[in-house]
């Protein structure tokens, strides 16, 4: 099967949505041929702005145009989008809760050999804080096309977490359906709760059938809407499992991990473990040998469900 | 513009200059310094040459207005109420805790303001967008930003300037209120962006150099920069930093310190002497 990037699906689903979606205007700071937001730029080279290597104002120009009406998708690498514009995304997006979204790629260890520079880590963290952020991270491309659907049809700022990587298709496009704030079980069970965002979905998915083969039931979970999180749904894996293992691309310290424990320490309290980045920063290597490197693996889940379920009380 | 006009205009914004002093003597906290400075250019442009109504304030063909200098608050909003688009009662509560005047203009709290602003060097851009959006959608409503003169030192500004000139934004005008002091002390001690002039014109623009205070020379540089084609024109307005007040003008103390009840009374009781040396001329 091929594998499509999640960064591949973004720049295809825009040029999709803009037939029907007058208002959308695409906005990059010249990594178009990276973020594939030249799909939508052949397709409608009037309604794309390249802002050329200037985050800054790629930023607070698309809450201009989003102040008349339009639809901006403010397109870059993840850590020029949260890091670099934190402040225009903060003060001139989040702050006003403009219409604007933000098409992050390259997020992760994942886009590999460019190394720690690139490699953003961080992102889930610094716009989940941000008030009224909408943070997705879809996890193959039927659920990006669904993630830029939500985000077109919310009123409101939305981050979207894309990656460099092709990745397997999980999903078939059309049959898919998403709902903002919702996750998507893609088993049930009752010895160990797997919750897993972007990228490790594909290793969640794996180190669920290793653990079947040992008799151990797992609760699946792929989670691309990290903000607003699905309470109910956690507190649902949380019973049934009475433990969790969360699994991100991301910085451990303030992620997706931190996001689920938030709402379990306050709720329903059960021993948690993460996979992800141990507070490290990237480093360059094959997107596969980086990935095995920081443990971004489906042995990793498999370790850390074994772990958490001899915590259970 | 003929004699009565501008007496008319001195004398609103002479009472805009007395809402900035009581707005911040109330608050006890603000910036009254560069507030005061782009009296004249607000004026000018809520008075005479904008299309907005405060009776229907998302009008989709109004002008805009992006004060990116978000710290002269003050003077957005002794605008706005003069103008009739909030009351001046509300004036009083500036930066007070259940007011909608917040220190920096909140788009979402105040209607007529058209950006929330606050982080200096991102209001450029923002009207940018606003002018992109209009050559999009073929409309020909105007793109109006107040830049600081210390602001321009954010390089987001250098930024902008390159994406105004390279999409050909001749809808929009920028006003520099050059009054030559920022926090610190004179910007050209702190760090010099001049000269400012010649660095805007390298980056494309249309460059006007003018009196910030004089009406007349206002209303020739807002009409000249209608006419310029292809490129966005900025207007370097010399002013002076806390005009109007005596012991404020070109004080570099008082960019954001309130005046006390002593120093506030003084001030208005200047102000009004000034008022009414406008009304014996009218």
């Amino acid at each position: 099967m091929a594998k499509i990037a999640t960064r591949e699906a973004y720049g295809q689903a825009l040029a999709e949505f803009g037939e029907v979606y007058k208002d959308i205007v695409v906005l990059d700071a010249d990594l178009s041929k990276s973020t594939r937001t030249e799909i939508f730029k052949k397709k409608f080279p009037d309604r794309f702005f390249n802002i050329g290597i200037a985050e800054q104002d790629l930023m607070a120009t698309a809450a201009g145009l989003a102040t008349c009406g339009k639809i901006p998708f403010a397109s870059t690498f993840a850590v020029f989008a949260a890091g670099r514009a934190y402040d225009q995304v903060r003060n001139s997006i989040g702050y006003p809760h403009l219409n604007v979204k933000i098409g992050a790629s390259h997020a992760g260890v994942s886009i590999g050999e460019d190394g720690a520079s690139h490699q953003m880590l961080e992102d889930i963290a610094l716009m989940r804080v941000i008030p009224g952020m909408v943070v997705l991270s879809p996890s193959d491309a039927a659920s990006t096309y669904e993630c830029v659907r939500l985000a077109i049809e919310h009123e409101g700022p939305v981050y979207i977490r894309l990656g460099r990587l092709g990745v397997e298709e999980i999903y078939k496009k059309g049959e898919l359906k998403l709902e903002l704030g919702k996750g998507i079980v893609l088993q049930k069970g009752t010895d160990v709760g797997i919750l897993a965002t972007g990228l490790m979905v594909h290793e969640a998915i794996k180190a669920a059938k290793m653990l079947q083969e040992e008799g151990i039931s797992v609760y699946l979970v792929d989670m691309p809407c990290v903000k607003p999180l699905d309470v109910d749904l956690i507190l649902d894996v949380a019973k049934a499992t009475g433990c969790i293992v969360t699994a991100e691309e991301h910085n451990i310290l303030g992620g997706f991990g931190s996001a689920v424990s938030e709402v379990l320490i306050q709720n329903y309290p059960v021993p948690v473990k993460m996979v992800g980045v141990n507070d490290e920063f990237g480093r360059s290597g094959k997107p596969e040998d980086v990935l095995k490197y920081y443990k971004l693996t489906a042995e990793e889940i498999v370790n850390k469900a074994k772990e958490v379920m001899k915590m259970k009380r | 513009m003929d004699k009565a006009k501008e007496l008319e205009l001195k004398k609103i914004a002479t009472e805009i200059r007395k809402s900035i002093i009581i707005q911040t003597a109330e608050a006890g906290s603000g910036h009254p310094g560069g507030s005061l400075s782009g009296v004249e250019i607000l004026t000018y442009l809520y008075f005479v040459e904008m299309n907005v109504d405060p009776k229907n304030p998302k009008d989709p063909d109004r002008d805009r207005f992006v004060l990116s200098k978000g710290h002269a608050s003050p003077l957005l909003y002794a605008v706005l109420a003069e103008k009739g688009f909030i009351s001046k009662e509300e004036l009083k509560g500036f930066r007070q805790i259940y007011s909608s005047l917040q220190g920096h203009p909140d788009m979402k709290k105040v209607p007529g303001v058209e950006m929330s602003t606050g982080s200096l060097g991102q209001g450029l851009s923002v009207a940018n967008g606003m002018a992109l959006a209009a050559k999009l959608d073929k409309k020909d409503y105007r793109v109006y930003v107040l830049l600081g003169d210390g602001e321009i030192q954010e390089g987001q500004i250098w930024e902008a300037a390159m994406t105004a000139a390279h999409y050909k934004l001749d809808n929009l005008t920028a006003f520099l209120d050059h009054n030559g002091l920022q926090i610190d002390g004179k910007i050209t001690e702190v760090m010099s962006p001049e000269p400012v002039d010649e660095k805007f014109r390298a980056f494309g623009w249309h460059v006007i150099k003018i009196d910030g205070h004089d009406f007349n020379q206002i209303e020739k540089a807002v009409n000249e920069a209608k006419t310029i084609k292809g490129k966005p024109t900025i207007i370097i307005a010399e002013t002076v930093k806390g005009k109007g007040v005596s012991f404020m003008e070109n004080e570099v103390g008082w960019h954001g310190t309130a005046p006390n009840k002593e120093q506030a009374q003084k001030a208005l009781e200047e102000l009004q002497k000034q008022l009414e040396s406008l009304e014996v001329q009218g």
